[in-house]
């Protein structure tokens, strides 16, 4: 509690950039194995990933504790979830397929798998696009219905993952708990809230 | 981590180390003893070679084809008796014991048997072939192989006119295999299987060797399966049975999601799988931002082997 939450918001917007230059460096001294365009690929996508789950923590940590402004946190979390799936589709175009569009065209066409990254990323990207607070402003009471498609996102994004698998789904099936855990919250508290919610509105009517 | 786990053995069972690494050199010594004289050299009396230099290229190898380089290879396996993780494989597999090694032909042929990878060997003319090899996982490497025709070691068996496929086993090591232990996602061990007009095909090998060395544990040691103009699964390794049937063989991937793996599993990239894409490929060892290699049909090979195919929808046996 005694922790001031503004000195906070600078540690997560620069930890926030850890992976990046951990990729960078891991790049530059040959640390990504034998095939290193999958290989950082992969980990920005790991990454985009991690942050969207990071995102959906912030209103169930918020309601636990019961602490304030961590709105901002999630609003952060968010972008970077949205900065790691642009750097991830930025490889795939450029480093991966070298701007080689009729092949990228093909690729994504005969790909199931990609078509549920391209509706995450295209969610994600509309989320990020409406963040900064005078968009929220101007689209007042949508903003928030809008701002749920995040969980249509992270599913999109979840089922990216899983289906380009061959073998080992240890590692997503971990997401996959967790993101179940998350909804499964929202859930439990929209059933809590809607019985009491009603009968204080029609308290307030008397 | 690596849990080992060993059957008991009596001590008494045990044979000295000194006396096994150098068994061969003692009976050679004990024979030669005996005959008072020179010994004709004997293949199974020779230890396993480990290094081959300036062979013969097979019929189909690419000479001109500049191999992946080596290290690349040995780190990136799909081996998923060890590990699902490519790079894991490589430590993990070192607990494979291979030697001693034995090869059972069965099934339909006149002469069924079981042989000392030895003695095997040394009826066969080992070749160097330099193959390009296909995953379906859309990367793609070039493997300069030393191995031999299976079209030759079949006809030492004597196919009989019933033998229509044949299959491949793995080996079933589950003591050193930890996804064998846990019995993990596939059926153990692992089995793959060609049409035998596939199997005798000149482009067919059994590889003991890759760039003039013995072959890694991790990449399949000691004798595996290469068929180069399908996809990298097809080509079993550690294999330990060879049997010739009358049915297809009911194979591991096949068998595990028949709508994603097919039979045939010839490279083709106008059949994507059922989740990803086959057109293109990326090569390892090519560079940050150039660009994915265009998948052939056959893997290139199509000059050798699409008559195999003719009349057949290829969509339809993938």
């Amino acid at each position: 509690m005694l922790i001031k939450i503004d000195n906070l918001w600078w540690f997560a917007l620069a930890g926030g950039l850890i992976p990046l230059f951990w990729l960078i460096a891991d790049a530059a001294f040959d640390h990504l194995g034998a095939n290193p365009i999958q290989s950082l690929h992969i980990r920005l996508g790991d990454w985009s990933l991690r942050f969207l789950i990071l995102t959906l923590a912030v209103t169930p940590v918020q309601t636990v504790t019961q602490w304030r402004g961590m709105a901002e946190y999630r609003q952060l979390f968010g972008l970077y979830a949205f900065f790691y799936a642009s750097l991830h589709i930025v490889v795939y175009l450029l480093v991966d397929h070298a701007l080689i569009w009729p092949t990228i065209a093909t690729d994504i066409i005969e790909s199931p798998y990609i078509w549920f990254g391209v509706l995450a990323y295209m969610i994600l990207f509309l989320l990020a696009a409406t963040s900064p607070k005078w968009a929220k402003k101007r689209l007042g009471k949508n903003w928030k219905p809008l701002h749920r498609f995040i969980y249509i996102g992270s599913g999109a994004g979840l089922i990216h993952y899983f289906w380009q698998l061959k073998g080992n789904l240890v590692e997503p099936s971990f997401y996959l708990i967790l993101l179940l855990i998350l909804l499964g919250f929202r859930v439990l508290t929209c059933f809590k809230t809607r019985q009491p919610a009603q009968t204080a509105i029609s308290k307030g009517r008397q | 981590m690596i849990i080992k786990t060993q059957k008991e053995i009596a001590e008494n069972e045990i044979t000295d180390p000194w006396v096994f690494k150098n068994r061969r050199t003692l009976i050679k010594a004990m024979l030669a003893a005996l005959a008072g004289g020179t010994l004709p050299p004997s293949a199974s009396a020779d230890d396993r070679k480990t290094e081959w230099r300036n062979l013969q290229h097979g019929e189909f190898s690419a000479k001109d084809l500049m191999p992946t380089p080596d290290e690349l290879v040995k780190n990136y396996t799909n081996y998923y008796e060890f590990s699902f993780n490519k790079e894991d494989s490589t430590s993990l597999a070192q607990n494979l014991v291979i030697d001693p090694w034995s090869l059972e032909i069965s099934g339909e042929v006149e002469k069924p048997g079981v042989y000392h990878l030895e003695d095997l060997l040394a009826k066969q003319t080992l070749k160097e072939y330099v193959y390009r090899l296909r995953c379906v996982e859309a990367w793609s490497m070039v493997i300069p192989w030393i191995g031999f025709s299976l079209a030759d070691l079949l006809k030492t068996a004597k196919p009989l006119a019933g033998a229509k496929f044949v299959q491949f086993t793995a080996v079933h090591q589950p003591e050193t295999m930890p996804n064998q232990r846990k019995r993990a996602m596939l059926e153990w061990p692992y089995i793959e299987g060609l049409r035998i007009d596939e199997a005798v095909h000149p482009l067919t090998i059994l590889a003991v060797g890759m760039y003039g060395n013995a072959t890694p544990k991790q990449n399949g040691a000691p004798l595996r399966l290469v068929v180069p103009w399908k996809y990298g699964f097809k080509s079993v390794k550690a294999v330990v049975k060879i049997e010739l049937l009358k049915r297809p063989p009911i194979t591991t991937w096949n068998k595990f999601a028949p709508n994603e793996y097919g039979f045939y599993a010839n490279v083709n990239p106008q059949v994507p799988h059922p989740r990803w894409s086959q057109a293109s490929e990326r090569v390892l060892g090519s560079g940050f931002f150039t660009s994915r290699r265009q998948t052939e049909l056959f893997n290139g090979y199509g000059e050798q082997v699409a008559p195999l195919y003719s009349g057949m929808d290829l969509r339809h046996f993938f």
